[in-house]
């Protein structure tokens, strides 16, 4: 109440403002340099708008600041307040003392991985997984594209995406399943293999391949969607260039070095940075669901390792230490990558944005 | 031959007639990447419906069943374990979606006029987009606020995704602004142009946003497992990991009181189970996400 009486008071002050103006200016012509044109004064209304007094604005806007309330809610308790947690990992942290009561012990939780095998080997799996998917799988979604949009029939277009599109909507625990059933030791790709009298194959468990099966299982979930934003991209490119070319005897593969790629360089370099950025969390489902099966020498990356050292094992300093340490190279990550291609002239997915 | 004339017709003029090698070998790809999508999830199907005898004569797997049965379902739905994970599911998914439809709708049409405090609140949601608070924090967050073995904490973490909200803001943005200010100047106040202008006009990306939620509630795995000890409170994806994928059996007593017939088609069931709800809604939300997707990329 005592902060809203003198805004109320200073809002009703300044309302009134512009209309004696008004009216003095209409009144009284001549006072030097004191009255504006008239055109100069509506361009303007946009920046008067915006400088409107709190009281004013917090009287026209009250409900829309309390449809926030909610979201905003949310996103302390679920976001910033966790985010703040994080000093977890310069602390020694004891559950029952709470985060209040814990001992700080400064950078000890990060000497202590730095000497722990079992958090290298989780950096170095993650570092191999990150690698093979962006090698293997990056480029499979854009030839894919190509393909599709090069397809002249509408009818199998159609048809092709509804069905790349639905493996993205099943969970990882879903997809692993039915990987299991399809290619697992008793599944029915082995069952085949063994009836023609041939030795099963072990897809699923085998460690060395691992990576290899990761990517398999990214593709077969994930490509189809993967594709939605590069086919709009090329129904964006404009065809009369294609006829330009086609006219000056290019074919199609210098049609697509030359005009096709070229028109997507921006949105590849886009989803380039996102998956840079996102690129040490390699899928979290994906691998503690075949931990148990591939075991940790090949499956534990960096998500993993917070979960086991953290939750399950009661190291919870050396867990939050972990996660914070992978949260801080992805952002530096996604903002070197984001530079990278400013650049480069590339517009990036932060554009310094004049105005609105 | 019709099919010919049709297709040339709508090849455009400049574009070379593909080699026959280029033509089967698109065909070869797109075909192969179809069927080993397809396939899996038929088999899945089929062998969930099959009889015991048709699974021991086909070895493990059928493709297509020759003697069709329920049994499998009836099994697993005769109480116990599984009955109860679908009623989990099904509840933290209603819930969760409506929730989180309100959430996101609420703080979406706010930030998309310049009001008071709408830049920061925007920026409060972007910045989620870049780091993620990590998972030791979480827990320790929805420990801290009584959660643990709460179906609650399966719901209030995911009740805002600022993909969604992105996707939700952009359409806002597009409602065009001479019918909010006709409506305001009839006397409407903010809650009454969102529910009866805006939110009319916005069915399609609240249905599509809805479903996105909702699919990604039904599939959540890692909350349940990190938040849930308690065992009747596991959700169908839990249930799913613990009875197909690490092998443990449900016993009797809960799968209720007839020992399982064939683990193999029960197994399936479950797999089946988890899959139905999200091939149910799957085609409504294939006819409107591609639209959704590219307007919450590009503009975002």
């Amino acid at each position: 109440m005592e902060t809203s009486t003198p805004m109320d008071a200073k809002s009703t002050s300044t309302t009134t403002e512009p209309s004696t103006l008004t009216t003095s200016a209409t009144a009284a012509p001549p006072r030097g340099t004191e009255p504006t044109p008239h055109g100069a004064g509506a361009r303007s209304t946009r920046r008067v708008k915006a400088k409107l007094p709190f009281g004013v604005r917090w009287r026209r806007d009250w409900q829309m600041v309390l449809m926030m309330v909610p979201g905003v809610l949310f996103l302390i308790v679920f976001f910033y307040l966790p985010v703040l947690g994080n000093v977890v990992a310069f602390q020694d942290f004891q559950p029952y003392l709470g985060i209040m009561h814990s001992e700080w012990n400064g950078l000890q939780n990060f000497v202590n991985l730095y000497a722990n095998p079992d958090f290298w080997d989780a950096l170095r799996n993650t570092m191999i997984l990150a690698g093979v998917q962006l090698l293997l799988f990056f480029p499979v979604p854009l030839a894919m594209a190509l393909i599709v949009d090069s397809l002249v029939s509408n009818r199998i277009r159609r048809a092709f995406q509804t069905i790349a599109y639905l493996p993205h909507f099943l969970s990882w625990v879903l997809v692993i399943a039915l990987f299991q059933q399809s290619l697992g030791g008793a599944g029915f790709v082995n069952n085949l293999l063994r009836q023609a009298g041939l030795d099963p194959i072990p897809f699923m468990t085998n460690p060395d391949t691992f990576p290899l099966l990761v990517v398999g299982q990214l593709i077969w979930k994930d490509a189809g969607w993967a594709m939605i934003i590069f086919l709009a991209a090329l129904s964006a490119v404009d065809v009369s260039l294609y006829e330009a070319a086609a006219a000056d005897g290019a074919g199609r593969w210098r049609r697509l070095w030359h005009i096709t790629l070229p028109s997507m360089r921006t949105v590849i370099v886009l989803l380039l940075i996102l998956r840079i950025g996102d690129i040490l969390s390699v899928g979290f489902e994906q691998f503690i669901l075949q931990r148990d099966s591939v075991g940790p020498g090949a499956a534990e990356v960096l998500d993993t390792f917070t979960y086991y050292a953290g939750v399950v094992g009661g190291d919870w300093s050396s867990g939050a230490a972990a996660g914070l340490a992978k949260g801080v190279v992805g952002a530096l990550l996604l903002w070197g990558a984001n530079s990278i291609a400013h650049r480069l002239g590339e517009p990036g997915i932060f554009q310094k944005r004049s105005g609105s | 031959m019709t099919t010919q004339v049709f297709r040339a017709a709508a090849r455009p003029i400049w574009k070379e007639r593909p080699a026959p090698a280029y033509q089967s070998i698109k065909a070869l790809v797109l075909g192969g990447f179809a069927i080993a999508i397809i396939v899996p999830i038929l088999v899945v199907i089929s062998t969930s419906l099959a009889s015991d005898k048709d699974i021991i004569e086909a070895g493990g797997y059928v493709l297509w069943p020759k003697h069709p049965t329920v049994k499998a379902y009836e099994t697993l739905f005769s109480g116990g374990l599984m009955g109860r994970a679908i009623m989990v599911s099904v509840f933290v998914t209603l819930v969760g979606t409506a929730l989180a439809l309100v959430t996101t709708i609420s703080l979406a049409y706010a930030t998309s006029r310049p009001v008071l405090f709408g830049r920061p609140v925007l920026l409060l949601v972007l910045f989620t987009l870049l780091f993620a608070p990590g998972i030791i924090p979480m827990f320790l967050i929805v420990k801290q606020l009584g959660l643990i073995d709460s179906l609650w904490s399966l719901i209030l973490p995911g009740a805002l995704g600022a993909f969604n909200f992105v996707v939700m803001r952009t359409f806002f943005m597009n409602v065009p602004q001479e019918l909010l200010e006709s409506a305001r100047i009839d006397g409407a106040s903010d809650f009454t142009i969102l529910r009866r202008i805006v939110m009319p006009l916005s069915k399609a990306v609240i249905a599509v946003v809805g479903l996105f939620y909702a699919v990604g509630f039904w599939n959540a795995f890692f909350n349940a497992l990190l938040y849930l000890n308690d065992t009747s409170k596991w959700p169908v994806q839990v249930i799913l990991r613990t009875y197909v994928l690490q092998g443990k059996s449900l016993s009797a007593d809960q799968l209720g009181v007839t020992p399982p017939p064939q683990p193999q088609s029960l197994q399936m069931a479950v797999v089946v189970v988890a899959l139905v709800p999200i091939a149910m809604v799957y085609p409504f939300l294939q006819r409107h996400f591609t639209k959704g997707v590219i307007t919450g990329a590009v503009k975002g």
